[in-house]
This record gives C-alpha cells, structure tokens and sequence, in this order.
C-alpha cells in the first residue's frame, strides 16, 4: 500500500432506474498523496458531481451501483459497510456544497450544527464541542464569531454561509476535503476570499483537497494538479500549469478557447459545437468525437486509453502526438 | 371537514403551474394517466355510475315512490327486490339509483357554481393585487373562520330544509376555499416573467389573464375542484341526514341514511346500502382526483 | 418577533367581530319575521309587540348589532325558547362534552396519522406507502356519520360489546374518566377519528417527503450522522406545518362534530345544534354557533403563533 491519500482504480459508477441505466462515471482511476489538491474540471452533466460523492458513498443507497476500487485514507470504500461509511463521513472525509443556503439545516443554529458533528466522531462532552466550535469559527476568520454560533443560516450572507459550512466540515480535522463548487454561487469578491482561505486551512491542516469546478479560473487558482472530465470520463490529467498552458485533449483545448479571457478584441469566440453525450447511450469508441475537430475513424471502434508526452500529463486521444507537435509549433 | 388549511397545505396539494404548456404537456399528462390504473379504474366506476343514473327510468326495475307497507324492510333478493324494501316498502335498487341522481347533482352543483364564482374572485385578486385584493382576501378570511360544516348546517339550518338552500349553503362553504387556491396559483403566475413581459410588450391586462394567465392556472383549481366534489357529496348527504337538505319522499342517498336508521336493529345490512353508495363515489372521486394532481405534477 | 405577536392577535379582533356579525346575520336570513324567532308563535299581539321594542327589532340593524354584541360580550346570550333557560348554562355542558370527544378524537388522529404519515413519507412510493395513502384517501372519502352507523351495528347490535348512544349510565348529567363513561366515548372518538387520520397522514407525507428532497439531508450523510439524528432533524423541520394541520383539525372537530354527535346521541354541542334547529330555537342555534366558530378563531391564531415561535425562519426574518 503507497502512501497515498486516495487511490482509485477503474471507478465505475451507474443509476439503475426501472426506466433506464445511467452511466455517470466510466472509468476513472487516479491517485491523490496528501497535501496535495486535485481539481476535477468539466461541464454539467460530466459526471464530477457524481464522482466526488462517490468518494464519500454519499449517492443515494438505493438506486446507485459502484464498482471498482477505492481506498480513501487506507479504508476500503467500495466493500465497506453503511456503518463504517457514516464512521468515516465528516471524520476523515468532509465535503463542503455549492449552495450553503439549502444545504445546511435552516431550523438550527450554526453552533449546533457544529457541535452535532463533533459530538458524533470525537468522545467530548458538550462543553468542549462548544468550545471547538467557536475555534473553528475563528479558524474560518467569522467575525464575532461567539455571536454567530447562535445565528441561523438565513441570518447569515452567502459568504458567512460558507465560511460555517467550511467549519462544519473540518470540524473533526479530516484527512481529505471535498469540495463541490464551493464558490460558484458566491460572488467573485468573496470566491476569491474563500479559495484563498481554503489554501491556507489545506496547509494548516495538512488536508488532501479534491476540488470539483467548471470555472478553469478557479482550476488555476488552487489546484496542484487537474483532471478534465467528460462524460464520466477523465479524458486528461495534468499539472495544473501544463495542462493550461499546452492542453493535449481537444475538449480541453476547446474549453480553454472558450473563455472570455485573453481573447483578442474583434474576434469570435471559439465555442464547442454539439452537446454531451446522453449517458444513458454511450458511443463505444470516444464519447468526444462527434463534437471533435479532429476525430477520424480510428477513434470510434473503442475508448481511447491515457497517454502523453510526460507520466504526469496523459489525455484520451489517438492524436496527442500531434497535439504536441502544435504546441511546439 | 376538509383540509381547508390551504397556506400550510397549499404547496403539497396544489401542483405547480408550469410555464409552457404546450401540446407536449397535455400528451404527457394523457401518458401518465393512460399508465395509472387505479385511476384508470375509478374513472370508468365513475362514468358507469353516472350512466346507470341518467339512465334510472330505462334501468331501474320499480318506481321509487310506490311502496306497500306490507312488504316493508324486506331483506336482500326478496321477490324480485335485489336489495331489498326500505322502510315504507320501496325498492331499495330503486331508491338508490334514483336517489344517486340528487345525491350527484347536490354534490357536483355546489361545486361547479363555487369554481366559476370563486375562480372568478379568486383569479381577479391574485392578477390585480393592491385593494381589490385585500378587500376579496380578508372577505374569505370570516368566511374561512368557520369550520366547514359548521357553517353549512348554520346557512341551511337559518334558510330551512331544501334543495336549493342545502345548494346555496354548500356554494358558500367551497366558494372562499376556491378563491384562496385561485388567488395563490394566480399570484405565483402572475410574477413568472413571461407575464411581465407580456404586460410589458403592451398586452391589454384582459388579453395577458386570457392567453397566459387562465391557461395555467385553471389546472390547479379545476384539480382543487375535483377534490372537493367528494367533501360536496358527503356534506351535502350529511344535511340530508339531519333532515336540512332533500325532504322526503325524495330519494336521496343521505336522507335514506336517516329514514333507515330506525331499522338498524332489525335489517342492519339495508340501513348501510345507501352509505355505501355515498363512500364509494366518494373514494372514486378521490382517486381520480390525486391521479390527475400526480399526473399534471411535472415534478412527478 | 413582538411586533409580529401582537399585530397577529390584533388581526383576530376583526375576524371574531365579523363572526359575529355573520352569527348574528343568521337569524336574519331567516324567512319570516325575526320576532317569530324570539317568541312562540301563540303569544298574544301586545307581548310581541313588546318583545319586538324590547330587543330593538324595530331600530336599525347597525344599532341591533351593536345591542347584540354589547350583550353578547357581557356573556348574555340570551334565552333559549325551548327551555327558558339562559343559553350560556345549556351551552357549558354541551361544550365540556364536545371537547371530550373532540380531543380524544384528535389525539387518536394525530397518532395514526402520524405513524402512517410518517412511514409513507420515508418509504415513498414503495409498498408501506401505496397501503397507508390508500387507508388515508379511503379515511377522507367516507361519510363518517354512516361510519359511525357501521360501527355501532358491528359493535353493537351484532356483537353487543360497546353502547351506541349517549355519554354515561343512564344519561346522568356528570363525567366521570372511568371505565363506564369511557366505554361511551369508545365509539364516536374512533367514528371522529378517521378524518383527521386521513388529512394528517396525507400532510405528513407530503411534508417528509420534501424534507428528505432537501440539500441538506445529503450534508447531514455526509457529516455521517446516523439515521436517528437525520430522523431527528427531519422533525424538527417538519414540526411547525405538521403541528399547525393538527392544530386546525382539533378545531374542525369542534365546530363539525354534528353528524357524529347525532348519530351517537352524544350530549354535545352538535346534538344540541341539532335540537335547536328542528325546534327553531334561534338563541340556542346563534349561541352555539358563535361560541364555535370563536373557538375555531382562537384555535387558528394560536397554531399561527405556534408557528411563528417555533420556525426561526419567521420570527427573526
């Protein structure tokens, strides 16, 4: 066993419905060491909600079907039992969500909500989970901290909202963090504030952080390394830096065309033709091609394997070669 | 009794009106229903109940006023008497079936003339909002101080026994219900933006309540309504059972409850056909009436 | 949260003023003469004539209204005519009866909804669900006084295990919570029963479910709370809509427990309703009447409050 924070190997994760199959994640294998920050880029739809969930077991019990292998912080996730599962949600693993307004409790008070999960993993007594509670608060750099501990959510702004919610998750110091989107309903002066807070608490706490995101500035902003996600797949992985700077994949190329940034005045602006793929009926080859620029023939009979220039920056296309002679070009 | 508690029940009860409803909405709804055979089959109970009612002279095997006191509360399949002889000897088939034909028209009327009256009210306050509003709003509040059955047996118990005051009373009891399901549903349409945008684009406030208003709210009101049929039928039998509705000899489901109750102890199976009668068009109702909220319900 | 408190308790001022202006309205939709109401009909000119000046039905309604009220708020309810006595004392009685049943009735309501609420609200659309939906739409749609009918012939007549008239031994005027007055109230609780069991399942289930839809069920799993302390906070939350449907159930039973109460006999104050009307005894019917529909009015304003103090979302907005 490597030292790894998380291992996962040929992740397969599907919805069964008596009307149909969804095959939300197809294969996605990666590793995280700890400190480290992983950010999964991609559109609705990609399959990185999913996928992040999938790392705390937390899709609904009923209706999902995980395979493959996953160990987070040494635990086995997928042979695992709901008890052990609800052992190690908030304790080793937390995870924080878009939208803090409908996903904290708006009948308690952020100190009980708090409280509620230390009391769960760690053997205090009350007046001790108060006491880290406003530690936590403070650690969140919340002003008048002691005050808002009685507050609720509604009383709080959306900024507040999720500095709690941060101090929610890392109530019992986990070992790894997940975020979904965390500042997408945020507005850009306080995401900026927010993801630098979660950069100094991740070196604080020594945490793994898995970031899920559609915004590649946010990508930049935080991750150490980035995995771009199309229809559950991870079609390339990367060092952040590289991976922006010289992308190998054509979605992800087209992905960094597509922002509105750095775009010379007077000139379109490169969009992706086409729509995702319905996961319900995946293509056999790349589930890319229709919508690429460069597809041929020899992408469609199977799913392209990983491969690329460097071992740290691998993409899903027959033609990263090329890629590479454009980019030295 | 109903669950006039619209404000805490209203999001549960009432199904959202959806912008767009075009072709492909309704063939969605169509589709649900055609899959539900439960309401399915309460439906088709429904559609023969009413046809054997229409069609009382053709069907029933007597007439329902000629009785012989010597064949007095007869138990089932006596002489040709399927259910039996009521308390002055009357054919209980009979009875039923014609009795269903006031029993049905006391049930739905009241609730037809509360959809126009009160969707009218309702509709008008929930789109013109400001006074007219609060003067319709706090109006339904008195009325809506009073338990429902409270207040029908006071209205029928002030005019006196009747059918057309049982009517009367019972279209006042559903009209307040009616307008405050109306004026919500109206209301939340009312601030959609293709509203707005419609007002703005210079569409006069009739053609904008016309085209993009009634459409989708008269949905919701006419499921609400649909609901309410079965609370109609069983208040309106119960003021016949307490001697303030139809007045004998008519056949009516409730009234026959009363005058059978006498013979509880001698033929009780008798005493219990005319309920019966009652809860079973009343379970029916019901149920088309949640298939068709479930069904018109996008959120599923 | 004060200012709200107290604007709300001001609001139901107007509201019981209008009840009674509909209460006492009642007497004049009536057809005929109102005096006809007041006096028995073979009372020679002179009494009705004064009678008539007595209780000002020849002034203006405003100002009988206003006589009226300023009667009624000073606890005159006037006289029954079937009975001579004043109607407050016919109405005590009557009352404390009602409420017996009316919460007995409640209490086994809210417990039957309650459980099938709230297991067809966690397993929805599974089978515990179709079952318990179906006993709650089959608990609305059935006409309770025949119910109550069905009842009483099966205990009985048939069986003979269970009274099926009246509130004690021999219709003796006091209460007693033992086993001989307890085995009357038996039967018309259950008959009461089932409409609130219907409605509160029906509301329960639907508040559940939409709890459980919420955001933050997947944060409490994903703090890995254990299903008692979700349960936990799916109560909480579904506390202030819950309690107020049982709430205003209590009061429907109240003011519409009449067909219940006539099919039982029970002396309460249905029955009495009842009595009044057949013998036009208008005091008696414009009494009971008020003295229900205000009880229906307090009752809405304090599950208002109920919930204003237990949702924190109302009362610091």
């Amino acid at each position: 066993m490597t030292g790894n924070l998380v291992e996962a190997r040929d992740l397969h994760v599907r919805f069964v419905t008596r009307d149909a199959t969804v095959r939300a994640v197809n294969g996605v294998s990666f590793d995280l060491a700890p400190r480290e920050t992983l950010c999964i880029l991609g559109e609705s739809g990609s399959g990185k909600s999913v996928t992040l969930r999938a790392l705390m077991r937390l899709n609904p019990a009923k209706r999902t079907v995980v395979e493959g292998r996953l160990r987070v912080g040494g635990h086995d996730l997928v042979a695992a039992k709901e008890r052990t599962l609800s052992d190690i949600r908030g304790s080793v693993v937390s995870m924080i969500f878009q939208e803090p307004m409908t996903a904290l409790d708006p009948v308690f008070t952020i100190g009980r909500q708090i409280r509620e999960t230390i009391l769960r993993h760690e053997a205090v007594g009350r007046a001790e989970a108060d006491r880290r509670a406003l530690e936590l608060l403070e650690l969140v750099q919340i002003p008048s901290a002691r005050r808002r501990l009685d507050a609720y959510p509604h009383e709080m702004s959306g900024g507040l909202r999720q500095r709690a919610m941060i101090a929610i998750a890392l109530s019992c110091r986990p070992k790894l963090l997940l975020a979904d989107e965390p500042t997408t309903a945020l507005d850009a002066t306080v995401q900026i504030q927010i993801l630098l807070l979660l950069k100094q608490l991740q070196a604080e706490l020594g945490m793994g952080m898995i970031f899920v995101t559609h915004d590649l500035g946010v990508a930049g902003e935080i991750a150490d390394r980035v995995a771009v996600m199309y229809a559950g797949r991870f079609v390339e992985e990367g060092p952040v830096g590289a991976l922006m700077r010289a992308p190998l994949h054509p979605y992800t190329r087209g992905l960094l065309g597509a922002t509105v940034h750095d775009q010379p005045r007077g000139q379109r602006l490169t969009t992706i033709p086409g729509a995702p793929p319905n996961l319900e009926h995946l293509p056999r080859g790349c589930a890319f091609a229709p919508r690429c620029a460069l597809a041929e023939a020899a992408c469609l009979p199977a799913v392209p394997t990983l491969r690329g220039p460097e071992p740290g920056h691998r993409a899903r296309c027959i033609r990263v070669q090329e890629c590479g002679l454009e980019r030295a070009a | 009794m109903t669950a006039g508690a619209v404000s805490t029940l209203g999001s549960a009860l009432v199904p959202p009106a959806a912008p767009v409803r075009g072709r492909g909405y309704w063939a969605g709804v169509a589709r649900r229903l055609r899959r539900d055979p439960v309401t399915l089959g309460c439906a088709t109970v429904l559609l023969l109940m009413m046809l054997v009612i229409v069609a009382a002279p053709l069907v029933a095997p007597f007439d329902p006023y000629q009785g012989s006191m010597a064949r007095r509360l007869r138990p089932l399949g006596y002489a040709g008497h399927l259910l039996g002889t009521d308390e002055l000897g009357r054919d209980m088939l009979t009875r039923l079936i014609y009795g269903g034909r006031l029993s049905w028209f006391l049930g739905i009327t009241p609730v037809v003339l509360a959809f126009g009256i009160g969707g009218l009210l309702g509709v008008a306050a929930g789109f013109a909002g400001g006074w007219v509003n609060s003067l319709i709003m706090r109006v339904t509040d008195v009325f809506y101080a009073f338990p429902s059955v409270l207040l029908a047996v006071a209205i029928s118990g002030a005019l006196g026994a009747g059918i057309f005051n049982a009517i009367l009373s019972l279209t006042l009891v559903f009209v307040p219900q009616i307008i405050r399901v109306a004026e919500t549903v109206t209301t939340g349409v009312r601030t959609l933006d293709y509203v707005e945008s419609a007002r703005a684009s210079g569409a006069g406030a009739l053609t904008v309540v016309r085209v993009h208003v009634l459409p989708n709210v008269l949905g919701p009101i006419f499921v609400y309504a649909t609901g309410l049929i079965s609370v109609s039928m069983i208040l309106a039998s119960g003021l016949s059972f307490l001697g303030l509705g139809t007045r004998p000899p008519e056949p009516e489901w409730g009234l026959m409850l009363n005058t059978l109750r006498t013979a509880i102890y001698t033929q009780p199976v008798l005493t219990m056909l005319p309920g019966f009668c009652i809860f079973a068009t009343s379970l029916c109702f019901n149920m088309v009436s949640d298939g068709l909220r479930s069904a018109m319900d996008v959120r599923g | 949260m004060m200012f709200y408190v107290i604007r709300r308790i001001l609001y139901a001022v107007p509201i019981a003023l209008s009840v009674g202006l509909v209460c006492f309205m009642l007497v004049h939709i009536a057809p005929g003469d109102p005096v006809n109401a007041i006096v028995p009909p073979d009372a020679p000119q002179a009494v009705v004539e004064q009678v008539r000046r007595a209780y000002g039905l020849d002034k203006p309604l405003p100002v009988q209204f206003a006589l009226w009220l300023g009667h009624v708020l000073q606890g005159d309810l006037g006289r029954s005519l079937a009975t001579g006595r004043p109607v407050w004392e016919e109405l005590r009685g009557a009352v404390a009866n009602t409420l017996r049943l009316a919460v007995v009735a409640s209490v086994l309501g809210f417990l039957i909804g309650a459980v099938l609420g709230g297991l067809s609200g966690v397993f929805r659309g599974r089978l515990i669900d179709r079952a318990a939906t179906t006993v709650a739409v089959a608990g609305v749609s059935v006409p309770h006084y025949w119910l109550g009918m069905v009842l009483v012939i099966t205990f009985s007549v048939t069986f003979n295990v269970l009274p099926a008239m009246g509130a004690g031994p021999d219709n003796a005027a006091g209460w007693g919570w033992d086993w001989a007055h307890i085995r009357h109230l038996i039967l018309p609780s259950v008959t009461l029963a089932v409409i609130p069991a219907g409605i509160i399942t029906r509301a329960i289930r639907g508040t559940v479910s939409e709890i459980l839809g919420q955001e933050f069920i997947g944060t409490l799993r994903g703090k890995g709370l254990r299903g008692r302390t979700v349960a936990y906070h799916v109560v909480i939350n579904a506390a202030p809509q819950v309690l107020a449907v049982m709430g205003l159930q209590l009061g429907y039973l109240m003011g519409g427990s009449i067909l219940v109460e006539t099919v039982f006999s029970w002396p309460g104050t249905g029955f009495l309703l009842n009595s009044a009307i057949f013998q036009r005894d208008i005091p008696v019917l414009q009494g009971t009447i008020l003295v229900l529909a205000i009880f229906f009015v307090l009752v809405n304003l304090m599950v208002d409050l109920m919930q204003t103090v237990l949702d924190p979302r109302i009362s610091r907005a």
